[in-house]
């Protein structure tokens, strides 16, 4: 059974017999040494310095105000979704309709602001934050419900879900909430400028995003490592009929895990719309909840790790930008890197378990 | 819950088959900014400009058209340097906003931006606001028009009406089968316009040419929801092509920002239909698919774009709403006309003769086919009889005209 070894997150103390700092720094080496390896191949193949390149890859993000604000912008709502993950990962589960729990919770977001924009602003913002929470939580439960009593793998439950859910965002923009005569996959009408999260000044930096992941990071470090709760639910991880049969309510608590995962998603969905787009777009995840995973994955669930993978996917994203301006390649390098950087993780951790 | 095989074998397909969904494919390879070297300080008499672009430079259609005007630009006033970013739009560059990218161009020195799609108008005018001292061309938009633009901001669009006006007399005058297909983009005030134009083209055409009552033509549109494919998102334009060649329709104008039309006109036509296909935006479309191609009209940015950026360098930027026409005494002179149209080789000369005589008319102001009565798709008049359609009525069309078959979305 190795191969499902080398994907699968757990703990990472439970395998390391020599000092487990040993173990961790080859890994990140081999890790490193393999992505900026292949990613140095893409550079030179399109003939851009690489040193360059990465230059602008890693500080690029914060060789402005703009685009720093622009980095935080991304890396909240990332950091929200990587920190569900940490949670469905943790018992198991690959929530691959992340996706579609965030555009759930952006679409369920609009509900609010279309049908009570008299409400004073505050309320209706919080109403925003609690509706697109409630969808996503909905959305997630119902790929746990597939995966509970209808034996459809969460995986392919969620990516159905996730189909239907920018279907659904699709339909709303292009038909009931499409703006006054027109109809365009461009996303609905812009909100008014006093529903938009309040920024820094001229900034596009709404401080209200990161406050709002920060929080919801810290109270998943909080549930998943010093609760029972948590204790359960790496248990169910770990294994799901061991814990069964030790009395933890595994069916419960991969609902749970799955729905507060849906929960954090909606609430990035949230922040896209009312921090970030301003509006309903068809594709209003913008991908983040993939990139979520890819940043879950690379950290095997570790929300002391989570943080500062979405700032450094956040900033390859961002400093991006410039390299087609710089050194006219292809901004799609970011994601070169970032696909690397996990598809080594995995490979170095195979590696290095693999003589035991 | 231990993952087994199959299962993480389950994650990876899913994986791929996500990556797959989430690609944008339709965008072919960007060339590199060849005017970009590496961040360097601009020299003191130099002057940076910058384009947004909603698609790639070399879509064959209504970015390469801006593209090239940019590039034109270059040429004509001295001392310019162009930089851009381009494919700026929801699919293929998901986190990227247009105030973001117009950001970046300043970052690089630029003085004057120039943003390219419908789609812009908003972030054009928000970032205009926080930088009073670089001047803003938003193309096709009509913020100054409507008094929301800030003051460094102007809008220019072309009088494409004129272009399409001879692309619907050019597909009437060939038609076999007297039925017209549009490929259409999204639904707004200019799309509706352009449909309308071409529809008029081709019903005067259809009737005083081909001598043969307006009834008897067939002219349909069908929208694909964006300015050019986006997969999963709008209608796939490849296949909207086809089902038209299927239904019977024998001419597809086409209204996108890319090539669909034309490519899938050529395979008919190899495969043995008689299609023809009357491309949009860029001088050169034609070459997609010489054997069916009319004609293509098209934008020539290039010489207004020289005149507004060198008065913005020498301090005489006027905000203004600009809606150019083509240049009547040589409407494919490059140096003066905003609007030209080229023929097609796959256009008969009898044909292209008739063609002629119809832009003569245009051209000495004998036809105006925005003259009323017309009614829109749900009879309600949009000019009535006797009287002739001012700029802002025809700017802002609520709806497709009577007579012609597709939503107008009112």
């Amino acid at each position: 059974m190795q191969s499902t070894e080398i994907n699968r997150p757990r703990e990472p103390q439970s395998r390391q017999i020599p000092p487990p700092w040993l173990g961790t720094l080859r890994l990140t080496l081999l890790t490193l040494a393999g992505a900026l390896a292949l990613t140095t191949l893409a550079l030179l193949s399109s003939g851009v310095s690489p040193l360059q390149a990465y230059r602008i890859l890693i500080f690029g993000a914060f060789s402005s105000p703009s685009r720093f604000s622009d980095m935080i912008m991304l890396a909240a709502p990332l950091l929200l979704c990587a920190t569900g993950l940490t949670l469905t990962f943790r018992s198991g589960l690959y929530n691959l309709g992340v996706e579609g729990q965030l555009a759930l919770g952006a679409v369920a977001a609009m509900l609010p602001l279309r049908l009570l924009p008299e409400l004073p602003v505050p309320l209706l913002w919080t109403l925003c934050f609690a509706c697109a929470a409630a969808g996503g939580a909905l959305w997630a439960l119902l790929a746990a419900g597939l995966r509970l009593y209808a034996g459809v793998s969460e995986i392919f439950a969620g990516l159905g879900l996730n189909f239907l859910a920018s279907g659904l965002a699709l339909y709303l923009v292009l038909g009931p909430w499409r703006r006054s005569g027109s109809a365009s996959m461009s996303g609905t009408e812009l909100l008014p400028r006093d529903l938009w999260l309040p920024t820094i000044g001229t900034l596009r930096l709404a401080p209200l995003a990161p406050i709002v992941a920060l929080a919801a990071l810290a109270v998943v470090w909080w549930a998943l490592q010093q609760t029972r709760w948590g204790l359960e639910l790496r248990a169910v991880g770990l294994n799901a009929e061991a814990a069964d049969r030790l009395g933890v309510p595994a069916h419960r608590r991969i609902a749970q895990a799955m729905a507060a995962c849906g929960l954090l998603a909606g609430m990035a969905g949230a922040i896209q719309i009312l921090g970030v787009f301003h509006q309903l777009i068809p594709n209003i995840s913008s991908g983040v909840g993939l990139l979520g995973l890819l940043a879950a994955l690379l950290v095997r669930a570790d929300p002391c790790r989570v943080l500062p993978v979405s700032v450094v996917f956040a900033s390859f994203t961002v400093g991006s930008v410039q390299l087609p301006l710089a050194l006219g390649v292809d901004s799609s390098i970011a994601g070169v890197l970032q696909g690397a950087l996990v598809l080594f993780a995995l490979l170095a951790r195979g590696l290095v378990s693999k003589p035991r | 819950m231990r993952p087994s095989p199959h299962r993480l074998l389950a994650l990876l397909f899913a994986v791929a088959l996500l990556g797959a969904c989430s690609q944008a494919p339709a965008a072919p390879p960007t060339t590199a900014p060849a005017a970009a070297p590496p961040t360097t300080a601009p020299a003191p008499e130099e002057y940076v400009f910058g384009m947004v672009l909603v698609g790639p430079t070399n879509d064959g259609g209504w970015n390469q058209a801006h593209f090239e005007g940019a590039k034109y630009v270059e040429t004509k006033v001295p001392g310019t340097r162009l930089i851009y970013i381009d494919k700026v739009n929801p699919a293929d560059r998901p986190n990227v906003q247009v105030e973001q990218a117009i950001e970046e161009l300043i970052s690089q020195g630029a003085k004057f931006i120039i943003t390219n799609s419908a789609e812009f108008a908003d972030g054009t005018n928000v970032a205009a606001a926080a930088h009073p001292e670089v001047y803003f061309l938003h193309a096709s938009g009509d913020a100054v028009l409507r008094g929301v633009a800030p003051p460094n901001v102007t809008n220019l669009m072309g009088r494409m009406e004129y272009g399409k006006m001879m692309a619907g007399c050019t597909a009437a005058l060939q038609s076999e089968a007297g039925k017209i297909a549009y490929l259409g983009p999204l639904i707004d005030p200019e799309t509706r316009r352009l449909v309308n134009s071409t529809y008029l083209g081709a019903k005067y055409c259809w009737e005083t040419y081909r001598g043969k009552p307006a009834d008897s033509l067939t002219f349909k549109v069908t929208w694909i929801g964006f300015w050019f494919n986006i997969p999963g998102v709008t209608l796939d334009p490849t296949r909207v092509a086809t089902d038209f060649i299927n239904e019977g329709y024998d001419v597809i104008v086409s209204g996108i920002d890319t090539t669909e039309g034309i490519v899938e006109t050529n395979k008919a036509s190899q495969a043995g239909k008689r299609v023809w296909a009357v491309p949009y935006d860029y001088r050169e479309a034609c070459t997609q698919g010489e054997a069916v191609c009319l004609g293509v009209p098209f934008f020539n940015w290039g010489p207004r774009y020289a005149e507004i950026i060198a008065d913005a360098r020498a301090g005489k930027f006027t905000p203004q709403w600009e809606w150019i026409g083509p240049d009547w005494s040589d409407i494919n002179n490059l140096e003066t006309s905003m609007i030209g149209f080229v023929k097609g080789p796959a256009l008969t000369a009898e044909n292209a003769a008739t063609l002629d005589e119809f832009i003569r008319k245009l051209a000495d102001g004998s036809l105006n086919l925005f003259t009323g009565p017309l009614n829109y798709q749900d009879g309600t008049v949009f000019v009535p009889a006797g009287q002739v359609a001012d700029d802002k009525t025809i700017w802002y069309t609520e709806q497709l005209l009577e007579g012609i078959e597709g939503q107008s979305a009112p």
